[in-house]
């Protein structure tokens, strides 16, 4: 059985004892900022990517991926214990959870939430491997128009489906587009938007857009309006659910892993949305909906693993397509990149223990996840008690260095300075920056695959129509944008963000 | 009395596309536009330009009529202070050595929040150049000098 093989030969890559140390880094760091409010994945994962440039890529993305579905776990504990939601995916669980948690059923509700995200998890592991290769096989017969359309979809539809206004994040993808083209153009070789400034020549850093925007720029954001932060008391955790949390729970799991995992191949759509609708679902089916908001299992154990299982299925079309379908996505391209590994169905032909090592490895890290959360939960919550103003500096601290560490260049510490501001006025006018990082990663592959479609087609754009599989892939983006633009959807979406 | 349009989100974040799409365009005119067939360098950035350009102005006349105000504090000494560490950063670094740039940094940094207390920085700056230091340096080995130019 070819998938059985694939997978062992991927156990066997994810058990080096360099990726179980890289692994184990990434889901710690990722628990620990879950738990922390105030940092996210994104900046994560932006700031530290620099410091796995001299490892190999295999170990560099199991790293940055155990930070991002490390995250998600870290997320949900202080959501129930402190009310507190670490990552936005985790604000449904504060519903619930904390309810258990004033209950004295704490124990039972972080253990469920483990167990459903780790079940998530394996399942989401599986589909990547299973999806995968069929998906990297059409993927390969993907002419220059196939591969512009597709990348025009996937950009559409991450800024409609992502939460937030739909218009100004269509246009910040443009800004990221735009910002993708600094720098010199491959074909004729004129230096655009470099304003002759010579580091400007080799486009700007990948990293430099992260950490400016998603680290700096949420800092001075975050200085602006400080969170309150509230004070608690953490008693010794009964971890063990019963027999009858365990019953209540395994219809919750398993249909919060299928919500989560349909959610997870769209692109755009958050955790979030994932953890919210597995929760409506659940609420729907229930008996005596009324235990809701009281305290109810199923609403710890559908939005967690549905949660859970939206990030790991958001690796589908990133390491098949080439596609990232969220900011976080669009940084693991971007850290493919700069290892010098060309994202897209190849991959998986070309660099088989990068694809099935980096699969296994989620399966693993998903297991060290469980065993790292839920004996050490104490020490997750003592974490909270850092206050912020001695955070940030850390955080600014771990930017500076990795930036520098990319090139040596003080001049893109510089622009990340202006990368900062830039961010924070965006936030500040409520443009969301993700769907920006998404154009900037996607915005020279654009151009080039527009730039060959029209030469094979010797200038003819109908070519985009005539292929059909192009052709879908149009018919859909315009599909997209027609429903989500309707009125009615419209209003309902506002619901669902406010 | 301050026009409502002054202080709303939509009306500003169109300035701020049509500025930035109309900027694109008037420096991508330098660069050989090319045919359909085949695209010169300032073909693409000129497309986008013009689309930012018409986005900024939809959000502009949206801003106009919208009631959606920029909300919360904006903490001016942050802005400027965050961004003014991180440069010195890159000042000190390449002529006063790793450790001092950092230590500016850090400090520089923590100065940019309202909750500044002297002491507790001065600590927490020292505890994080040293661990920076043992991570940076002497784990991952990266090459830069401790101190220079002394």
């Amino acid at each position: 059985m070819e998938l059985f093989n694939n997978l062992i030969f991927g156990l066997s890559v994810a058990v080096s004892l360099q990726n179980l140390v890289y692994c184990f880094i990434g889901v710690f760091v990722g628990t620990l900022i879950g738990v922390l409010p105030g940092i996210g994945p994104l900046a994560t994962i932006a700031m530290l990517m620099p410091l796995t440039f001299s490892v190999g890529p295999v170990a560099a993305l199991i790293m940055l991926a155990g930070i991002y579905y490390g995250a998600q776990y870290g997320g949900s504990t202080t959501a129930i214990l402190v009310n507190l939601p670490g990552e936005t995916s985790a604000v449904v669980t504060c519903i619930d959870g904390y309810q258990m948690a004033r209950q004295g059923r704490a124990g039972p509700a972080l253990a469920i939430a483990a167990i459903g995200s780790f079940f998530a998890g394996t399942v989401g592991t599986l589909l990547i491997a299973l999806a995968g290769p069929p998906l990297a096989e059409v993927a390969l017969k993907f002419g220059a128009p196939e591969y512009f359309a597709l990348m025009l979809m996937g950009l559409v539809a991450a800024a409609v489906l992502a939460q937030g206004d739909m218009a100004k994040s269509l246009a910040m993808v443009a800004m990221g587009l735009l910002l993708g083209i600094v720098g010199t153009d491959v074909n004729s070789g004129v230096p655009r938007f470099s304003f002759g400034i010579n580091e400007l020549i080799d486009g700007i850093g990948f990293v430099v857009i992260a950490v400016g925007v998603f680290a700096v720029g949420e800092i001075i954001a975050n200085l602006g309006d400080p969170a309150e932060r509230q004070v608690f008391t953490s008693q010794a955790i009964n971890l063990f659910p019963t027999r009858e949390d365990l019953k209540a729970s395994f219809g919750p799991i398993l249909r919060g892993t299928g919500i989560g995992a349909f959610f997870g191949v769209l692109p755009g759509t958050g955790p979030a949305i994932a953890s919210l609708s597995s929760y409506l679902v659940e609420k729907k089916l229930a008996a005596d909906p009324s235990r809701f908001g009281r305290g109810a299992i199923e609403g710890v154990a559908g939005p967690e693993s549905a949660n859970n299982a939206d990030a790991q299925c958001k690796f589908i079309p990133m390491l098949t397509l080439g596609l990232p379908a969220s900011g976080v996505m669009a940084l693991m391209l971007g850290a493919l990149t700069i290892h010098g590994i060309q994202p897209g169905p190849e991959v998986m032909n070309q660099r088989p223990e990068l694809f099935w090592g980096l699969i296994a490895s989620m399966w693993i890290g998903n297991l060290m996840l469980v065993v790292l959360n839920l004996p050490l939960v104490g020490l997750w919550v003592k974490m909270l008690k850092v206050p912020y103003r001695l955070l940030f500096p850390a955080i600014m601290a771990f930017s500076a260095i990795g930036i520098y560490s990319v090139n040596n260049s003080a001049f893109e510490l510089y622009l990340t300075a202006v990368f900062g501001v830039i961010g924070f006025v965006w936030m500040k006018l409520g443009c969301s920056p993700a769907p920006m990082l998404l154009g900037f990663v996607l915005g020279p592959m654009m151009e080039e695959n527009l730039r060959r479609a029209l030469l094979m087609s010797r200038g003819d754009p109908s070519v985009f129509l005539s292929r059909p599989i192009s052709l879908t892939f149009l018919i859909a983006t315009v599909a997209i944008l027609t429903v989500m633009a309707a009125p009615a959807v419209r209003r309902r979406r506002g619901d669902i963000a406010g | 009395m301050r026009p409502a349009f002054l202080d709303s989100k939509d009306f500003w974040a169109g300035v701020m596309f049509a500025a930035t799409g109309g900027a694109a365009v008037f420096m991508a005119r330098a660069y050989p536009f090319g045919t359909t067939l085949r695209m010169g360098p300032g073909y693409f950035p000129i497309v986008l330009g013009a689309l930012l350009v018409l986005f900024g102005l939809w959000f502009m006349a949206k801003g106009l009529r919208s009631q959606k105000r920029i909300e919360g504090v904006w903490s001016l000494r942050a802005l400027i202070v965050l961004p003014l560490s991180l440069v010195l950063f890159g000042v000190l670094v390449e002529r006063a050595g790793f450790v001092p740039a950092l230590a500016v940094l850090i400090f520089g940094s923590a100065a940019a929040g309202n909750e500044f207390r002297f002491g507790e920085v001065a600590v927490a700056t020292a505890v994080l150049t040293a661990l920076c230091v043992a991570l940076f340096i002497w784990g991952l080995g990266l090459p830069y000098p401790l101190l220079a130019g002394f």
